[in-house]
């Protein structure tokens, strides 16, 4: 289990990418798990059917952090289609980690927000 | 303190995981093997349905789960005519909001709970102010997490006073009795329903010294199985409230034009109830009446005393520990927050050396709203936790340090 705070993992809740606001995005969506107040804000530039860019903001364990990093370098380029398709598979794919039940939640959080974003500006 | 190695020989979850050092009784309590063998008993031997057959092991089944009903009736200083059984302590209590709330709260009335409260002891009651279109009072506290109350908050307005005995976050034990004295001397009608679920496994309740109406609490966390809960209830108060459900086994007579209920305590128990678990509630019982409830109290206040000096002993200001500060004032619970470390990776870090702690709101998101917390890191301790645990727990901290940085 400690692969769970893998240098991977670590390095991304300590250096987060793409974080903070951006300025003229074409979608944003706040979500929080209000079960342990992990916030996740995500912020989507679209151009035609693709994503061409994500930034977050966001506050709360490593895992909800750190997924939000990961997926604003993974989704980038991505069509609009393939990321709503994406499911908890596809999380615990990326994050290379076995969670339980209770701690996907965290995981996937990010990505539901930016799934959300992309609907709201569809 | 008892000596936890000897206790941990009656649990055969130590047995599966040597290595566990279980911090979280608080949620759930681990069984001993008296009680895991009398719910084996009661399926093997005689797992027949209750009051209804002729026939002996239906008989037995039956005995031994009105047995359970004395034994409680007799831990808590109760009638066992006065003992329902239930889920769980939630069920406990939206038993006594439905059934004697919605009759006697309306518009003019009030309702009194605490800030402290599991939300089992408060979301029925806020609820049912809303529904009834009646007041709800909030009882705050202090810095340390000590209950605020004064008896200008009851008035003749004043139809139920709900409070917890022992705070499942904070720790807190409030001193109920002087309360509730204070509670009925301002309204002596005033309905007093007390949440026991962390204190009867813990303390030696007497519901007849307390003198509330009514006491829940729950079978799994004082060593009991899953799936039962007990109310208990002052005969007059149950004889006016409505039925909870309706059905089977809670009537005595069914016409096409009317129903007669039995008396209580069956009238509140619909259905085939979860009668092994029942059953095995009384081994537990046994279990704790043979080591004394003083004496289990005395081995808590020992240990929540050790780990609230060491805790600060090793890291000082980087911890935060709410509740009150003296071991006196507390029962096994500890809530605190660790520098600047999600309770989520504290309890995952933990985990993977296998402490088992709670991470998150704990069902009281008012107090941690209260507490300016979004979620804190639990442990809690019981008979089987010695004070190695707590040096356990502190060598996981440093963990939580060494790999979050």
């Amino acid at each position: 289990m400690m692969d769970l705070y893998r240098e991977y993992i670590l390095n991304h809740y300590q250096n987060p990418r793409n974080f903070g606001k951006m300025e003229g995005a074409d979608s944003s969506v706040k979500l929080s798990n209000p079960l342990c107040g992990d916030e996740v804000k995500v912020y989507v530039k679209f151009e035609g059917e693709k994503v061409s860019k994500i930034n977050f903001e966001g506050k709360g364990c490593v895992i909800s952090q750190a997924s939000a990093s990961i997926l604003t370098e993974e989704l980038k380029g991505k069509k609009k289609e393939e990321i709503l398709s994406l499911d908890k598979n596809f999380m615990l794919k990326l994050l290379r980690i076995p969670l339980g039940p209770n701690r996907l939640k965290c995981a996937l959080l990010p990505l539901e927000a930016i799934q959300k974003a992309i609907k709201n500006g569809l | 303190m008892f000596d936890s190695q000897k206790i941990k020989k009656d649990f055969p979850i130590f047995e599966k995981h040597p290595e566990l050092v279980y911090l979280d009784s608080t949620a759930t309590s681990l069984k001993p093997r008296q009680v895991i063998d009398k719910l084996v008993e009661y399926y093997t031997q005689y797992s027949a349905n209750v009051f209804r057959g002729i026939y002996k092991i239906s008989e037995k089944a039956t005995e031994e789960f009105e047995k359970t009903r004395e034994k409680i009736a007799q831990f808590i200083g109760a009638k066992p005519e006065e003992v329902i059984f239930v889920r769980n302590t939630t069920e406990a209590i939206n038993l006594v909001a439905y059934s004697l709330g919605r009759k006697i709260v309306d518009k003019s009335s009030e309702i009194v709970v605490s800030l402290m409260e599991h939300h089992s002891n408060f979301v029925p009651w806020q609820q049912l102010a809303f529904e009834n279109g009646a007041r709800l009072k909030i009882i705050n506290i202090d810095k340390q997490g000590r209950l605020l109350f004064s008896p200008e908050m009851i008035t003749r307005r004043t139809a139920i006073f709900a409070l917890t005995y022992v705070s499942n976050v904070l720790g807190t034990i409030n001193p109920v009795k002087k309360i509730i004295k204070q509670v009925k001397k301002a309204n002596p009608n005033t309905i007093v329903i007390i949440d026991g679920a962390q204190a009867v496994p813990h303390l030696k309740v007497d519901v007849k010294e307390l003198a509330c109406d009514f006491l829940a609490f729950s079978s799994h966390k004082m060593l009991g199985p899953t799936g039962v809960g007990v109310l208990w209830g002052k005969r007059e108060l149950l004889e006016q409230a409505f039925p909870f459900l309706y059905g089977g086994e809670m009537i005595r007579e069914v016409r096409l034009e009317e129903t007669v209920f039995k008396e209580p305590p069956y009238k509140f128990e619909a259905g085939t109830p979860a009668i092994g678990e029942v059953i095995a509630l009384a081994s537990a019982v046994e279990y704790l009446e043979k080591l004394g409830m003083e004496k289990v109290r005395e081995h808590e206040k020992e240990l929540i005393s050790y780990a609230l000096e060491r805790l600060k002993e090793e890291f000082g200001e980087k911890i935060t520990i709410f509740g009150p500060e003296e071991a006196e004032e507390r029962g096994g619970v500890l809530a605190f927050k660790f520098g600047s470390y999600h309770p989520h990776d504290i309890a995952q870090i933990l985990d993977s050396l296998n402490i088992a702690v709670r991470a998150g709101h704990h069902c009281a998101m008012p107090l941690h709203q209260a507490l300016k917390v979004e979620a804190t890191t639990r442990a809690s301790f019981y008979i089987y936790n010695d004070k190695e645990d707590v040096e356990k727990l502190i060598e996981g901290l440093r963990r939580v340090e060494k790999v979050l940085g």
